[in-house]
Parts: C-alpha cells; sequence; structure tokens
C-alpha cells in the first residue's frame, strides 16, 4: 500500500537525488514532507524555501555546485518557477521538477485533479526552448518514470518535469511489489551526456562562469550574433534531435480498430477500463498511452494510425494535447475529445459514451 | 591557501571596467580583490554570485568561479551553493535594486543564517535601467521616476538583515579605507554575513540630486545611521544546524512501503465502491485505511482516496474505498455500491454521490441520519448493543467492522490483521476491542 507522493519521493532518493529545495503546496506537500525527512538521513539536503523562487533557486544553485536535485509543486508553485526554469535551461543544469496538477485557474480547487498544466509547462518561461515532460499513469510508473527523469535531466542538462496529479500522489492504493522493483521495458537512456558534461564548481577545479546571459561555451556574456545562434540552435537540438530516444508510449493496438483512443496521466487509467470493457465485448478498439508529453513523439503516434478513422482523446483540460496531435494527423480522421474541469476524474462511462458517438 | 597568492582577483585582461566614471563599483570590486589576497584564498576555492544590474557586470572581472542569475535571486543561488559545498567561500554581489525585488530572500537568508557574504552595492537608484527610484532612494529625491521627488521611505538594508537575526552585519562606504578589512571579517564569519556598502551613481544619482561623497556622509548622519559593525553573534550557521540534524537521523531506517502479504482469500467477484461519511476526529480515514488493508490482505486490489477540508479536526471526513478482484483503473466514486453514514457533515458532503445511487446500492446510517433523498436501500447501522460505550468515539471502525460482517468482501479475520500490521501497539489493542463484538 503506497501513493504517489511516496513512490516519487523513493525514486528521486534511488536516482540518486541529494537535494531537494521545495515550498508546501496542496497536492504535492507530501514529497516535500518525504524528502525533507529523508534526506538527511544519507548525507543529503532538505529545504523549505521562504516560496518557489528561493527553493528553485536554491536547487539550481545546489546543482550548480554538483547536487542531483529535485524540487515538487502544482501549478501556482509553477508560475513562480517560471523565470527560474528559464535560466536552468539557459545554463544547462540538471533539474527535476514534479508537477501535481491541481483545478486552476489561480487557486482553483487546491484538493481535486485536473492536466491543465500540460501546456503550461512546455511553455512555461521565455524564450520557448524545449524541455521534457513525463506522465505517469499510476504509483509504479511515477517510481520509474521519476528514476527516468533523472537520467534525462543528467543526459540533456535540461529541466525535466514529473506530470503527475493530485489523484496519483495522493491516493494510496495497493501495488504488488515486483511492479514497484522491477523497472518496466523501457529502452535505457545512455549516460554520456549531449553536449558539455556539468561542470560543478570545485576546489582545485576547472574555473567555472555559469551565467542566464547569452554566452560563450566558456560561460562569459557575448553579443557577437554568430555565437549566440550556435549556442541556441545547440539548446533547441538537444533535445530535438533526440526525440526518438526519448519519446515513450504503450501502444495496445488491436488489427482491425477503426477507434484509437489516446490518453495520458490519471485519465490513461480510464481509458484502459474502457478498452477492456470494449474489447470484452468484442468491439475493435486500440489505445495510446503517452508517456513522454514533451518533446510530442510524433513518429510513435503516428505508427498507431494505420487503419484509424477516429481517435479519442480523453484529458482533464479543455483539450490541449488534442490540439497537439490534431496537427499531427490526416483531416479525414475525426478528433474528439473527452473532457473534464469539474474536479471529478473523467470515467470510463464518458469515454464509452463518446465511442458508441 | 595558495602559493603563490595571485596579486589581483581580478582578471587584467577585461579591464578597465565598463563602469561609468567615477562609478563606485570598481572601488568595491577592488576591496573585494583586495579582501580575497588578504585571506589568500586560491580563486578556484571562492564563487562569486551576481545579481542583475551594473554590479552584475561584475562576474567577468574575476579569475574565481561565478555565477550570474536572475534580479533578486542572487543570495538563493549563493545559499544553494554553499549548502551543496560548505567548502567554497560564496560571495554575493548585489544592489539596492536586487535587495528590493529579493527582499524575502535577503530576510530569510538572514534567519537561516546560511554561511554566504552579501556586498550590497547601494547607490540609491537603478542604474542600468535608467536612474529609476530603488527602495533605499532617499525621500524627495529626483530620479526618472519620481520627476518632483520621491515619497516612500527608504528600506534600512543592513537593519533589516539585523533585526532578522543575520550573524554578522555592516554598514560602510566605497570610500571607507579598511573596506578589505571588513570583507574579510564578514567573509571569515560563520553564519550569514552582509556589509550594507554605500556608494555613488555618477550617471544617475549624483547629478540630479547633488549627491556627493560628503552630502552622502550627512545624510547618512542625518538618518542617525551609523557604518561599522553593526552586529556580530555566535548564532549556529545553517550549515551547524544541518549537519546535527544529519547526525541525529542518520541511524533511522529510510522510508519503505507498506508490505502486506496476501494471507486470506475473497469471493468477491466485482468490483465495491465504499464510501465512508463522517466527521473529523471520527478516525474515518484510518478505518477506510483498514478496509483498503483487510482487502489487499485478502489478495484484491484497493484505492484509498481521502477527502477533507484544509482545517483538520473539524467539519467532514470522507474516504473512498474500491475493493475490486481486478487492478483498480479508475479510483473516483462517482456512484457508490456502499455509502456509511456516520456524522451529519459527511453525511452533507457526499449528497451528490447518494443521489447518483440506485435501488441495488446501499446506504447505512448511524442513529439519527436516516432519511436520504436516494433510491438506495437504507439501512440502520445496527452495531451489536454492547457496543454502546464504544460508538461516540469508535464509530468508524465499528462501521468498518459492521460493513465487513454485512457485506461479504473478506474475513473478519483479515479485518483484525490489518488492525495489526498497520496500527500503533496502543490503538491496536483499543480496536481489536471495539471488534471483538462482533465474534
Amino acid at each position: 500500500m503506497v501513493d504517489g507522493a511516496a513512490a516519487i519521493a523513493r525514486g528521486a532518493l534511488d536516482a540518486g537525488c541529494n537535494f531537494y529545495a521545495g515550498y508546501p503546496i496542496t497536492p504535492a506537500s507530501g514529497i516535500l514532507a518525504h524528502m525533507l525527512r529523508e534526506l538527511p538521513k544519507v548525507g543529503g539536503i532538505g529545504f523549505q524555501g521562504e516560496d518557489e523562487i528561493s527553493s528553485i533557486g536554491h536547487c539550481i544553485g545546489a546543482a550548480s555546485a554538483g547536487a542531483t536535485v529535485f524540487t515538487a509543486t502544482s501549478g501556482p508553485g509553477l508560475s513562480l518557477y517560471s523565470e527560474n526554469i528559464g535560466l536552468a535551461i539557459m545554463m544547462e543544469i540538471p533539474l527535476v521538477i514534479a508537477i501535481s496538477q491541481r483545478l486552476g485557474p489561480s487557486t482553483g480547487a487546491a484538493t481535486a485533479s485536473a492536466q491543465g498544466d500540460i501546456q503550461f509547462m512546455r511553455w512555461c518561461t521565455s524564450g520557448g526552448y524545449p524541455v521534457i515532460v513525463l506522465a505517469p499513469t499510476n504509483i509504479p510508473e511515477s517510481y520509474h518514470l521519476t528514476k527516468r527523469a533523472f537520467k534525462l535531466a543528467k543526459r540533456f542538462r535540461n529541466p525535466v518535469f514529473i506530470a503527475t496529479d493530485k489523484d496519483t500522489v495522493m491516493t494510496t492504493e495497493s501495488v504488488p511489489v515486483d511492479e514497484m522493483i522491477n523497472a518496466p521495458d523501457w529502452p535505457e537512456i545512455p549516460t554520456e551526456p549531449v553536449g558539455k558534461p556539468l561542470d560543478p564548481y570545485q576546489i582545485n577545479g576547472t574555473i567555472h562562469h555559469y551565467t542566464g546571459s547569452s554566452h560563450t561555451e566558456e560561460g562569459y556574456i557575448t553579443k557577437d550574433p554568430d555565437i549566440i545562434a550556435q549556442f541556441n540552435e545547440r539548446l533547441k537540438n538537444k533535445i530535438e534531435s533526440h526525440i526518438d530516444e526519448i519519446s515513450l508510449v504503450k501502444a495496445d493496438l488491436q488489427e482491425g480498430a477503426d477507434t484509437l483512443i489516446i490518453s495520458y496521466g490519471v485519465s490513461a487509467r480510464s481509458m484502459e477500463a474502457v478498452v477492456i470493457q470494449l474489447r470484452s465485448q468484442g468491439e475493435k478498439v486500440s489505445a495510446l498511452t503517452v508517456y513522454s508529453l514533451w518533446p510530442i513523439p510524433e513518429k510513435k503516434i503516428q505508427d498507431c494510425l494505420r487503419g484509424i478513422k477516429r481517435i479519442i482523446i480523453p484529458e482533464m483540460n479543455h483539450g490541449q494535447y488534442r490540439h497537439e496531435i490534431e496537427r499531427l494527423v490526416n483531416r479525414d480522421i475525426e478528433l474528439i475529445g473527452v473532457n473534464r474541469v469539474d474536479t471529478i476524474l473523467i470515467t470510463p462511462e464518458e469515454i464509452m459514451e463518446t465511442y458508441h458517438g | 591557501m595558495v602559493e603563490p597568492v595571485p596579486d589581483t582577483y581580478i582578471t587584467e585582461e577585461n579591464l578597465p571596467y565598463e563602469f561609468c566614471p567615477g562609478c563606485s563599483h570598481g572601488k568595491v570590486l577592488g576591496a573585494l580583490s583586495e579582501s580575497l589576497k588578504q585571506q589568500e584564498l586560491d580563486p578556484s576555492e571562492v564563487v562569486i554570485v551576481t545579481d542583475i544590474g551594473c554590479v552584475g557586470l561584475s562576474d567577468k572581472y574575476f579569475i574565481t568561479h561565478a555565477f550570474h542569475g536572475l534580479h533578486g535571486r542572487a543570495i538563493t543561488y549563493a545559499s544553494g551553493i554553499k549548502m551543496q559545498n560548505p567548502d567554497l567561500n560564496v560571495v554575493v554581489l548585489i544592489g539596492d535594486g536586487g535587495c528590493g525585488i529579493g527582499g524575502h530572500h535577503l530576510l530569510n537568508a538572514a534567519r537561516v543564517n546560511t554561511d554566504v557574504t552579501v556586498l550590497v552595492f547601494n547607490n540609491f537608484n537603478f542604474g542600468m535601467t535608467g536612474g529609476q527610484q530603488s527602495v533605499t532612494t532617499p525621500l524627495a529625491s529626483i530620479t526618472a521616476t519620481s520627476s518632483i521627488g520621491s515619497i516612500d521611505a527608504p528600506m534600512d538594508i543592513a537593519g533589516t538583515a539585523k533585526v532578522n537575526g543575520g550573524g554578522f552585519i555592516a554598514r560602510a562606504t566605497a570610500f571607507d579605507k579598511d573596506l578589505p578589512g571588513m570583507i574579510t571579517k564578514a567573509m571569515n564569519h560563520n553564519g550569514f554575513s552582509l556589509i550594507d556598502i554605500w556608494e555613488l551613481c555618477t550617471a544617475y544619482f549624483v547629478p540630479k540630486n547633488d549627491f556627493g561623497r560628503k552630502e552622502m556622509m550627512d545624510y547618512m548622519g542625518t538618518l542617525n545611521m551609523s557604518s561599522g559593525i553593526l552586529q556580530e553573534t555566535d548564532r549556529p550557521s545553517f550549515q551547524t544546524s544541518y549537519n546535527h540534524i544529519q547526525e541525529q537521523t542518520k541511524s533511522q531506517k529510510p522510508m519503505s512501503g507498506l508490505v502486506l502479504e496476501t494471507k486470506f482469500s475473497s469471493e468477491l467477484d466485482k468490483p465495491l465502491r465504499i464510501v465512508l461519511a463522517g466527521a473529523a476526529g471520527q478516525k474515518v480515514i484510518s478505518a477506510g485505511n483498514l478496509l483498503a488493508s483487510a482487502a489487499t490482505l485478502s489478495g484484491l486490489w484497493t484505492s484509498r482516496r481521502a477527502d477533507f477540508p484544509i482545517t483538520i479536526q473539524t467539519g467532514f471526513s470522507v474516504a473512498e474505498i474500491v475493493i475490486s478482484p481486478e487492478p483498480v483503473l479508475y479510483s473516483g466514486i462517482v456512484k457508490p455500491d456502499i455509502a456509511a453514514l456516520m456524522a451529519p457533515e459527511g453525511k452533507a458532503k457526499i449528497t451528490r454521490l447518494m443521489n447518483a445511487m440506485e435501488e441495488t446500492d446501499t446506504i447505512y446510517y448511524a442513529k439519527g441520519l436516516g432519511d436520504v433523498d436516494s433510491k438506495a436501500k437504507q439501512l440502520p447501522l445496527n452495531f451489536p448493543d454492547s457496543t454502546i460505550k464504544d460508538v461516540r468515539k469508535n464509530i468508524a471502525v465499528l462501521t468498518a467492522g459492521y460493513l465487513t460482517r454485512q457485506l461479504n468482501m473478506f474475513p473478519f479475520e483479515a479485518l483484525k490483521e490489518a488492525v495489526r500490521q498497520i496500527q500503533k501497539p496502543k490503538i491496536a489493542e483499543i480496536n481489536l476491542g471495539v471488534l471483538s463484538h462482533f465474534e
């Protein structure tokens, strides 16, 4: 019996996290409490900042000195992380951030799940540079994707999000022990860094300058358009040229199906329930769970479209991922959203009704 | 210590400074270089963290490590660096502007007493953006954003750090001959240190306000502010205190999940969605955990959601439990199979759920909570007579026992085993006593 907060915290610790700073916010406070209790036991540091800005600032500073850092918040806290996420991108700081989504806008409903921050995570900072976003659908995946997030952050020296929600983080569930222990059959992330490895401040080490300003590879401010162009192209390409490596989905395709259901996070569980039910009734239906929401696993999505005439996309927002899928598919495929923004998880029955039109 | 000690910690190749003629910033950077020399520090032992503004140009002049981040946040990065690597000497260079936008970080770093040194380049206005008023602009001063004189009381930066417990707090001017010595004292202090260094912005503040060196000293006098060390305490630094926490906790066991092995069996053939609705203090969530754990011990799949107000010990408390022979995919409950009402607060909270219930569903209610507007069957929670004195204090565990007896979910023994495995011995003893009434 375990909840998502414990699974995520355990995942972070098992990934070698030794520094956490965060600020209390429902529904992410459980992660903060676990990390602040556990880190000193293993010689790490857990710090409660005076606000979210300070918390992520401490993480970035500690990472520049070599720490493996982690923080967690919810949508309102992500607003305050925004500017520093840009700094982490610019300084190429490995940084894992869990977002336990709650219903917005604003304070919204603090104790209700939502998936309204999917686009916000992708576009949360100035400049539009890419980030990586992973979305677990259940507790074992929360653990394994958290570990994976640390590998990706180290490899790409970039912020990596774990997009989760109140229900995944705060619901206690029975989980088979072997699903927690054994990693799913996902491709390994190579350990060698893309670009320069992290060069932490070290006594007797190379002198290193980190800066949020446009800079040379040595860390000195520059206004040279050629150097800036080269640097910024690299920031973009280091993620986008590795989409195949980052892409992670679960494709459950059925021969002869003309309907594909695509979902992610907690809503994917309702999708799975519907697929089981439909197939038991003799219907043919395919399903795609997207684990790597950003960068969009375009090829993996397109690989699922053979024979598909209709795509149903359940998500707890007004269609944020549906609009992304819209541009990937032929116009003759019908796209239908199942959307809820009223504190209640999308039910299998609603998806079923949409399926039967 | 390094040998040979560099003559200067400033990179000659980047000189001269790009500061405006007469600007005091260069003097303070020189004093910092001199102080590092006094301390004979290896450049790789020092990290200079710069804020935004003219002072933010400073990082490139040093042969040390450097970090140039966002406006107002320099102290947070410095604190993170120091926490991770306490052997580094971390110095923040920040302006009065940075102390305004980052005032929250300033006063909290003083509270936390992280062992970083903050040098404030306080020249009473924003230089880089064109001479706007800042938090330290003297009353009635002319700036780009106070054309006939500023009307806001100036902030006392050193005083703010002082009252919030900063270990070493001083006020100085860029013209002080002993500024390098003062910086050395600040850096050698084990804990938060700050020097509020008053200086001149010759581009904007000086010409607009006839504010030269003499006027600045007079101004300090009119405010009854003094230069020199304002506070020096031996309060333990963050690192010292945190090391203590690490020492005290290192023998504690790491976190682990609650492992419940299947010991019983169940004949449940479809998911059962149960809602326990009561009031704070009735241990409703705990009873929900017992049902979920008992089901897990019986080889079933479970989920348990809790709903309660932000405040505790008041209002409703609702536990939603799904028990199923198959993995629980949808953990929400929009239509319970079973609802148990233990208090008016819980009853009111789940009105919507009870409205959705059908004839095949059942609502069990405690005394006085019947007569619900719902199609569901409604039955009283008929606890054994012997439990009368337990009802007030232990209604939730009684309800868990009652439901276990009424519904064919799992053996009653599994519920008792759950009590033994997940509850603290004292509470388990009480609850096993309560449950014995059902045998």
